[in-house]
């Protein structure tokens, strides 16, 4: 059971309960398959930074999840028809990186803004 | 001796420039997240290419996490690949 990072940018056209249930269908999908939501978090509403598609904003979402090795391609396979799906990226995360999203959910003081130095 | 050569009683210091380091080891940081646009901006120019090591100070296994974060922040359209007046 790895533990996987995956961000998806909507289409903005996206209506709010679409969003909501495109959401539940992809967590569904993992919790089927013997994975686990370890975090939600949409962002909602952003500004690209450059234009994908001819549009310049999208719908941010990302997902924390444990899933078994060979789980990744069928979410892919569904994130690739979906055509509300401008964009997706998985992450592995390796344990200092699962370690560093929990802190940063606690809310305890970001690691990066001490590095200010 | 020529005759304009000023002697000093001390030697001029030569202002040391302060020895570089690398923050993430200082710190103690382990990972790089490439969804914190503003702290990889501190590793990005005005175009936002990224800095050099002698720039940055990073050591190689921290510079690389670097690199890696931003091509995927900018592969998500967090960061731009090319702009002017990024900060």
């Amino acid at each position: 059971m790895q533990n996987y990072e995956l961000m998806v940018i909507f289409t903005p056209v996206l209506s709010d309960d679409d969003f909501k249930a495109a959401q539940k269908k992809y967590a569904a999908l993992v919790t089927d398959n013997g994975g686990e939501i370890v975090h939600n978090n949409p962002w909602g509403l952003k500004s690209l930074a450059y234009p994908i598609a001819k549009k310049t904003t999208g719908i941010y979402w990302v997902m924390e999840y444990k899933a078994p090795t060979n789980f990744n391609e069928k979410l892919k396979t569904q994130l690739l028809r979906d055509e509300a799906v401008m964009r997706h990226m998985f992450t592995v995360l390796d344990k200092y990186a699962v370690e560093y999203n929990a802190k940063k959910r606690s809310g305890v003081s970001s690691v990066t803004e001490k590095a200010e130095a | 001796m020529a005759k304009n050569e000023i002697k000093y009683l001390t030697a001029i210091k030569q202002e040391k420039r302060a020895k570089k380091y690398c923050r993430f080891k200082k710190m103690g940081i382990h990972y790089i997240d490439y969804k914190d646009a503003d702290f990889l901006k501190k590793f990005l120019n005005e175009q936002g290419k990224l800095l050099p090591r002698r720039l940055s100070g990073n050591s190689l296994k921290y510079q690389r996490k670097v690199s890696a974060a931003v091509k995927k922040a900018r592969q998500m359209a967090i960061l731009p690949y090319v702009t002017d007046l990024l900060k």
